[in-house]
Order: structure tokens, then sequence, then C-alpha cells
């Protein structure tokens, strides 16, 4: 029992000694040894002589706000898309400064506060050994054998799941709760958050899982398995965005610029790919890994603007809500 | 050396009083009917039931708010007198020191407390490979190292036959010398053997010591109902 | 006529109480006090309260219902492999949810072993996702632990009362109503309660096999109304609906439960010597039909995890080793908590409500709160581990003292008076009366601590940085980075280090010669 904490007493220590410390908080996948921080971490320190970049990983906008002006985090990084307005309205961050032209994203980035620096869309991804023709639209979806069986996440509780809940009303507007009635026999069950959800998936209980389409990058890079396969639906997905952000009161504001000019440079974008599995936000297709061409992409891209996304927010869960409860 | 007054124990609606003293040596049968209080009276004395009212001295010393442990007394209950999971010896031993560190001297003495009780060389048993006689045996050599100027039994050697309990009776009489001894028993003979004075606990108070063999002769109403 | 507990044990008593309230309504205040009031949660609160309390009675009282006839056939039976059951019935109470759940849908899931021999049988297939799977891993989790606490009711009838009852030529039946049915009397309530408190809280399992929205506890209300709508007035009115709701059901059990009022025996070896013929086939089919009900699903966490624990990196390892030690710090602590609690406690209603606010506590609420209480004098993640010890130690109190209250019961009842008249106090009455009395059930809670504690992912997640992570917490770190074999192997290396844990505990409690 001691030894770690006296560990982390002397870390302690450590880091009020090292006078360039920066702290970034980061969603837990992230940061973890299987995310893209140890190497992000790496490759920022090589850059900035001395530095010390330091993930803090956690609920970020849930701590973020329970600490408010007292916050530690210099530069925030792992919020997505639907999250900007709750983050914005703390007020806590400062416009990222950082030049945005030429990013190979499928949508004009205009936000001044938040950064974008990966993206995927929301996706059904299916096992080709199993099903042989995958849905090709929602209609599909729901036209589907009796015995397929799905699985999605709370929208309450998972971004992925809030993203589906704002694509089917994208694609269905007021007739979205009817959709997710006709949809009920189809769904095995509702999880907590992603990680259920594609565990239940790869143990072969569920024939699809709402994911991402670049979450069959892993699996044909990570495990040379060409199997997995997102669907991709000719009504057009939802574009899901990952951002970062700057603390308007970090104690070290120089350092937290560096970093978000960093986010955009290629050391950063290069890392993305196979460290989060999705695609980077500025960089050439020719450098992406080889399975990333190979994966299916949509046409069609749905993104609103921020407060489109929030007006739409609330009325979508409920649907959602209203339609599986039925 | 006991002495009780103006002692009043209550116990939810039922209250004993009791006003009397028992010199060094006494040897005192506790009786009456079933329900009258005799084991409350014991109970009150140890010090497991503090006095509603009045005091309880020994040796002349007011025992108000002493723990039960603290008491210059001994006491033996109707069961449970040992521990299950501790040797012969090391429920003996409790006698000498209540933390059991018991230095080669006390050890000794253990050992001879046992030879007295006619217990030589089972020191090392568990109680449950014993007897229910030798059980009482083992208390009693407790007692016997303990050695305070009070000893109460509360009927300790009701479950034996009646030539163990004789037995038993003698080695207490024998244990207990210039200790005042109270025994609450439901028998009459035993009460006549061992004590040549009684306590009748009856209708709320714990009479003063009388000689055993006129009340039991010439029993009060109350008694002879129960002695039938 | 049992005495006081000393002064010392009552102090002690009533630091732990403390702590225990600090942790549960202290932090809940602290959330309340950031929140500048309470607040009304939106959405279907009532329903979330109605399904809630739905699943959480009818999985305790199936929980309490089936354990029965099993808590009976292992007290009255010796046979080969009693011990392993016995161990097996710690295992599935201490599994992290998501790891349960696999272990489940391996067995019942649709591509499962049932199914699959429900087919084979041209049966139709039962369905894992709905109402009745999450009430099937609510009895997966908590089955054994009823188990365990009925089997300490039997075992805590004196043996001279079952010899008694032979020389009576009593029947089963007859033993089954003088002897029997005063212990359940005694002690089913208050499993049913711990039960059903547990229930109360459960979240990812209720939906993850609720099968969607309907299946919402008061549990996903707090957590939407705190991650996803940041309403920290809303999620503290539903933390106080939650401890209510326990607290009733607390006041409840300990109104209906009476105290055995078995005296004390000697402490022997139980022998029975009712129950051949066919209540013999009948203890058979109980014990065998729960040991393959708990060890189907782990036979899977096993199987499935095989591969990947080769495979598995240094960082789980070292998870694992912060993991240990966590645990064994959460089991001295709530050892240290329980034992003057036990002892202090008489039948009073507070000890009750004590031993229920842990469990009912949101971990989510009960982590905010810390983390408000603390983020302004220390980093989080230096206190991580702290935290998580103390946090663990707390949460697995209730089911120490349900298993300690009683046993210090029959300790006063049996030796307390005499050591009380010996004058043993202080350490010499802890060491020598104390310990050797509670050795088994204080094994028996330390086991159920440390697996606990090793198997909670808790409120660390607003603490933890990558140098205090623990292996539930790099388990689902491996998850969530599409790892699944080596989550597989994680999740065997953390079942299997939790039951080694339980193991070791219970038995060092059990080991007390003969008794």
């Amino acid at each position: 029992m001691k030894t770690p904490l006296i560990a982390a007493g002397f870390a302690l220590f450590a880091s009020v000694a090292s006078a360039e410390t920066l702290h970034v908080y980061a969603p837990d996948y992230f940061a973890s040894d299987w995310g893209p921080g140890p190497a992000i971490k790496q490759a920022f320190e090589a850059e900035c002589d001395g530095c010390d970049l330091e993930w803090v990983t956690g609920d970020v906008l849930p701590r973020l706000m329970l600490e408010g002006e007292r916050t530690d985090a210099d530069v925030v990084i792992g919020l997505g898309q639907d999250e900007t307005a709750r983050a914005r309205a703390t007020g806590l961050f400062t416009p990222h400064g950082v030049d945005v032209t030429g990013l190979t994203m499928p949508v004009d980035w205009a936000d001044d506060t938040f950064l974008p620096f990966d993206w995927s869309h929301v996706a059904f991804i299916y096992n080709s050994d199993k099903m042989a023709t995958a849905p090709a639209s929602f209609d599909d979806l729901l036209a589907m054998d009796e015995d397929i069986r799905i699985v999605i996440q709370d929208p309450r509780s998972s971004p992925a799941g809030l993203a589906l809940v704002m694509w089917v009303k994208a694609v269905y507007g007021d007739e979205a709760e009817a959709f997710w009635a006709k949809l009920a026999p189809r769904i095995l069950t509702v999880t907590k958050g992603w990680s259920e959800a594609y565990g239940l998936f790869t143990e072969g209980e569920a024939d699809m899982v709402l994911s991402f389409t670049t979450s069959p990058a892993y699996h044909i890079i990570a495990e040379e398995d060409a199997t997995k396969a997102a669907a991709i639906f000719g009504e057009g997905h939802y574009l899901y965005v990952e951002l970062a952000g700057k603390i308007a009161g970090s104690d070290q504001p120089e350092l937290a610029d560096q970093f978000m000019q960093f986010v955009l440079s290629e050391p950063f974008q290069q890392i993305i790919p196979e460290g989060n599995w999705s695609f980077p936000a500025k960089l050439a297709a020719e450098k992406l890994p080889e399975g990333f061409g190979a994966l299916a992409l949509p046409e069609k891209v749905f993104f609103f603007p921020e407060e489109k996304a929030e007006a739409m927010k609330d009325e979508a869960i409920a649907e959602w809500q209203r339609g599986l409860s039925q | 050396m006991l002495a009780l007054e103006g002692l009043r124990l209550e116990q939810g609606d039922f209250t004993l009083e009791a006003e009397w003293r028992a010199e060094a040596g006494a040897r005192i049968a506790v009786i009456g009917p079933s329900g009258a209080g005799k084991s409350t009276l014991l109970m009150g004395i140890a010090g497991f039931l503090e006095p509603a009212a009045g005091r309880v001295l020994i040796g002349g010393a007011d025992m108000a708010g002493k723990p039960p442990g603290d008491r210059p007394l001994s006491l033996l209950f109707q069961e449970g007198n040992l521990f299950s999971h501790m040797s012969v010896a090391q429920n003996v031993g409790l006698g000498l020191r209540p933390d059991l560190r018991l230095s080669r001297e006390d050890s000794r003495a253990v050992g001879a407390a046992l030879e007295r009780v006619g217990l030589g060389g089972m020191g090392g048993r568990k109680p449950r490979a014993l007897s229910g006689g030798q059980q009482s045996r083992v208390a009693l050599a407790r007692v016997l190292l303990r050695h305070r100027p009070v000893l109460l039994l509360d009927e300790p050697f009701a479950a034996l036959g009646p030539a163990l309990k004789t037995e038993m009776l003698d080695l207490v009489d024998e244990i207990a010398g210039e200790a005042v001894v109270l025994m609450v028993t439901h028998d009459p003979n035993d009460a006549r053997r061992f004590a040549p004075q009684a306590v009748l606990v009856a209708e709320g108070r714990a009479g003063a010591p009388v000689a055993t063999g006129p009340l039991l002769d010439d029993p009060p109403e109350v008694l002879r109902a129960y002695l039938g | 006529m049992a005495a006081r507990a000393e002064p010392v044990t009552r102090s002690l008593a009533g630091l732990a109480a403390l702590v225990v309230l600090g942790l549960t309504l202290g932090t809940l205040g602290a959330v309340v006090w950031r929140a500048g009031g309470l607040g009304l949660a939106e959405g279907r609160v009532g329903e979330a309260i109605a399904f809630t309390l739905w699943q959480a009675a009818a999985s305790a009282v199936l929980s309490v219902a089936l354990a029965v006839p099993v808590a009976r056939a292992l007290a009255r039976r010796r046979f080969v492999g009693r011990g392993a059951v016995i161990t097996l019935m710690g295992a599935p109470f201490i599994l992290p949810s998501i790891v349960a759940v696999l272990g489940l849908v391996a067995v019942f899931g649709r591509s499962g072993a049932v199914n699959w021999l429900l087919g084979g049988l041209g049966l139709p297939e039962v369905s894992l996702y709905g109402p009745q799977g999450v009430i099937l891993a609510h009895v997966f989790f908590n089955l054994p632990l009823a188990t365990r606490l009925l089997l300490q009711g039997w075992l805590a009838i004196p043996a001279e009362r079952f010899r008694l009852a032979a020389s009576f030529g009593m029947g089963p039946g007859a033993i089954l109503r003088w002897l029997e049915w005063p212990m359940l009397r005694a002690v089913v309530p208050g499993a049913l309660m711990l039960i059903f408190a547990l229930c109360l809280t459960s979240f990812a399992v209720a939906l993850t096999l609720g099968g969607g929205p309907k299946a919402t506890t008061v549990e996903l209300a707090i957590y939407t109304a705190f991650k996803f709508d940041f309403d920290l007035g809303a999620a503290s009115v539903l933390a106080l609906v939650q401890f209510a709701l326990a607290s009733c059901a607390a006041a409840l059990a300990w109104g209906v439960a009476r105290p055995s009022g078995f005296g004390a025996g000697l402490g022997g070896v139980v022998r029975r010597w009712d129950g051949g013929g066919w209540l013999r086939v009948q203890d058979a089919l109980a014990v065998g039909l729960a040991a393959l009900f708990l060890a189907g699903p782990l036979l899977a966490v096993c199987l499935r995890g095989a591969a990947g624990l080769f495979d598995l990196p240094l960082s789980v390892w070292a998870a694992l080793g912060r993991s240990l030690a966590v645990a064994l710090g959460s089991t001295a602590l709530c050892l240290a908590l329980a034992l003057p609690l036990a002892l202090a406690a008489r039948r009073g209603l507070w000890v009750q409500v004590l031993a229920v606010l842990p469990i009912a506590a949101s971990p989510l609420v009960m982590g905010t709160g810390l983390f408000l209480l603390s983020y302004r004098w220390v980093r989080p993640d230096e206190i991580a581990l702290w935290v998580t010890a103390a946090v663990n130690a707390v949460l697995a109190l209730p089911f120490a003292l349900a298993v300690m209250l009683p046993a210090a019961r029959e300790m006063r009842q049996g030796s307390g008076r005499l050591a009380e008249s010996l004058g043993m106090r202080g350490v010499a009455r802890l060491r020598l009366v104390v310990l050797p009395a509670m050795r088994r059930a204080m094994g028996f809670s330390a086991g159920l601590a440390a697996a606990l504690s090793m198997g909670d992912l808790g409120v660390i997640t607003l603490f933890a940085d990558a140098q205090s992570r623990t292996l539930p917490y790099e388990l689902y770190s491996l998850m969530g980075s599409y790892r699944m074999e080596q989550a597989a192997g994680a999740a065997l290396l953390l079942l299997v280090s939790s039951l080694a844990l339980f193991w070791l505990f219970d038995r060092g409690g059990r080991a007390d010669a003969g008794a």
C-alpha cells in the first residue's frame, strides 16, 4: 500500500520542482497506454524542450465544471462536438488561435474556441462473414431478417449513443419516434458505454453494433481481420468530431499555445490513426496507414451548428426513450 | 464482610430490596420461588446490575460504579463458565491474570489448583473433552486461584447428578474457606447440606439470612407452595 | 443483563459511525452545497423509481428464496468439495459488472450454452435481455451472498440444539419449525434488505441486460443528471431518494427481524440426525444446481481469458499490484470500522441504518463529494489510492456488519458475562475472547471486503491518473481500446486474484480448531 503512495508523494514534489508542466485533461481511453496519449506526450516533450506534459484523465467536462476557475487544466482534449455548448458555457475557454486552413475534414471548421483533432462517423459495424449483405439505409435496417440483433449505447451516458439519436433525428425528423418504435424489436440491448456494446458484438452476441466508420481499421491493421465492416447508409452519416480547447486561466499560457499548435502538426496528427483509430483532422490522405484507405465511407455527412444541435438534443433523446419504451 | 445497605434493584417493573450483612466464612443458600429474583440478587451484588438505590459493601468498601471484574468476588453461572476455545489450563489461568500473561510461577499455581480439584495433568485439554463434573471442577479451580472474599454461585451444578453435586458442594466448601458463599439453589437438600444459613427471596424482598433448618422445616406461606 | 460495551469500544464505534456518515451523507452534503441547493430531476423519475424498486425487490426475494435450500443443504451435509462450493459462493459477488455480464452472456446469451442446449432439444430460446435478464444477473451476484449469510445462521444454531432435537425424535418438519424457522426469522430480513439495497444502486447491469430505456434505474438517472445535464441539485435529490428507499428497507427489516435467542453452545461441529432419503436428493439437487448456475459463467470467463492471460502488458501487472495493495488496506480499515460497531451495537435501529447507507450511496455522488471536499487542498491523483481504499472499506462495511453483528451478539450472550466477571478487558479481552469468538465472522468479512475492493471501480474515475490505475480500471481501458482479448485476460486475472484473496481470508477465519 505504501510504496505507490510514497512514489505519488515524490511525484508531487517532482512536479512542483519542474517549472514547466502542462496539465492536459483527457478521457481515459485517450491517455491510456493503448491510446495516443503516451506517444503524444513523448512527441510534445521532444519539441518543447524540457517541459513536462501531464495527462489528467477522467470525466473531463464534469471535472472541469466542478473545479471551475480553480482548475489546474491548461488544455482540455477529447471533447465531443455535442459537448461544446456546455463546455463553452463554462466560460473557462479562450480562443485557440490556431490556423485551421487545410483541414482534411468533410466539413468546414469555423469555431475559434474548439479545435478539431480527429473525426469519424457513427456507423453500424457488422461481421461480413455472418452477414452477406449489409443494410444500406435505415430502411434496410428496419427490413433486416427477424433474428438480426443490434446493440446500441444509451445517449444519456455515451457520446456515441447521443450521436446516434441525433443522426436518426437528422434523417427522420418528426418521424424519429416512430422509427425507434419500429427498430425496438431489433435492439438486443442498450449499454452504458461503447466498451460494453462493442464487447457484446465481438463476443458474437450481437450482429451489429453502433460504433464508428473507422472501427474496422483496428481489426484490419492490428488483427489482420478484414471481416469487420461499417454499413454505409445512403442517407448520410452523423459526423463525430473530437476537439481540444485552451483554458483561459492557464498558468502556462505559452506552453498551452504551443500545444494547441502542436495538435494540428504532423507529428501529432500521424499518431491519431493508429492511436485513436480515427481520421486525423489535418493529414494528407497518402500519409494515412494503409488500412484506412480500404475503409468504406459515406458520401454525405450530417453536421449541425452548435445551437441547432443543442436545440435538437433533448427532443431527440425523449423520442428515443418514448420509441423504445412502447 | 458482605453488606447490603438499603439495596434496591430494578429491572423494568420488577424490584428487589435487601438490607442485611454476612460475616466471613458464611455459607448462605438463596432460596425462593422461580422468578422471585434470586439471580437478580446475585447479579446486583456482582455488578451486572447497578442498584437503583442503596449500596453493596464488600470488606467495608462501597462497590458503586465498580465493574464486575474489579469487585472482590468470584461468580459461577448456571452455564457458560468456561471459554470453549481455550484450554483447561488457560481457563484456570484467567483467575490469576485476565490477560493470560502467566509467569512460570503462575503456571505452577494453575497446575497445583488443577491437582487440588482432581484434574491433575488435564490442563492441555479443551473443555469440550471433559465431562460435566470435570467442567465444574475447572471452574472451581479458577475460583480457588482468584481467592476472593465473596463467592456467588448461580446454580452451577444444577445439571449434575446427586452424588456428583454433593461432591462439588464439598469441594466448594473446602475451596471457599473464609469467603462468604451465596448459593442459589432449588434443592432443599443442597441448602440443608451446604448452607447453615439461608436467604429467602420472595415478594420483592431478599430477607436477612436465617438458620436454614428451621426455615425449611416451618416454611412461610410463599415458600410452602413452592416447596410443595 | 448484557453489560454495556467498554468506553473505548464505544468511542471507536462512534468514530466509525462518523466515518460512515461522512463518506455517505457528508459527501452528498458537499454535492448539495456545491449545487447551491436541491433541484427537481427532469424526465421520468417516477418510472425509474418504480422499476428500481420492482427489480430490487424481485431480485432480493428470489436470491434469498433460492438460497434457503442451498444453505440448508450446505449446513447439514458433509461432502467432498463442500469447501470449494463455499468458496465459489464468494466469487460472483466480487466480479466487476461487465465481466459478470459477459460471463452470463456466454452461458445464457443468444449464442450461449443454455440456448444451444434448448435449440438442440427443439425448445424455444430464452432471452437474457429484459427484466428477466436483470433479475437473473442480480440473482447470480447475490444468491451466493444470501447463501453464505443464511449458512452462517444455520451454523450459529448450537449443535446441542440439534442433539436435543434428535433426542426428542424431531423430524425435519419439526426441526424446521422449532430450530430453523426462528433462525430464518432472525437472518432472512437482514439478508433481504442487504440485497435489496445492493440492487437499488444497480446501474450498468440493469441497463445492459435490461434491454433499453424501460430499464432505467435511479442510479442511471443520477448519472444522467450529473454527467449529462450537470444538474448537481437534481442528482442530489435522486441520491436522497435512494438513501430514503434503502433506509425504509432497513427499518422494515429491523422491525420484522427477531433475534433468534439461541443460547451459546460449546461450538462443536454441527452434526445432524435428520434428513435421509429424498431429503438427501433434494439437498444434492440444490447444491448441484446452484454450483452449476454460479460456475458456468465463471468458467466462461476463465475459458475466454485463458488465451489473453499470457499476453498481458506490464501495466496490467502493475495495476494488479496496486489493486492488491488497495484491497489489503481497505480490508484492514473495513475490519477496524466494523469490529467496534459490531461490539458496541445493541439491537438499535441506528446501526441498521448505518449499515445500509453505504450500499445505498451512489458511487458517483460519493466520488464527486470527495472530490469537492479535497481538490482545493490536494491534487486528486495523489490521494486516488487512499480514497479508493477508504471508500471500498466503507462500501464493504454493510457486508462485514451483516456477518459480524450476529457473531458479536452470540459472543455477548455466550461469553460476555464470563469475561466481564473475570475482569477481562481492553487488549486482553480483545485478544483472548473477542478475536477468537469473532474469528470466523471476521475472516469471512475480510474476504468479502478484500474481494469487493479488488473488483470495484467505485469512485476512482474522478481521481485516478495513469500512475494510480487499479486492475478493473485497466480492464475497462483495454476494452475501450478494442483490446477485447487482453481485456478478457485481465478479467480472468481479476477473478483469480479476487478469489484467492477471498479464499485466504475466509480460510484463515475458519482454520480455528474445531470451532
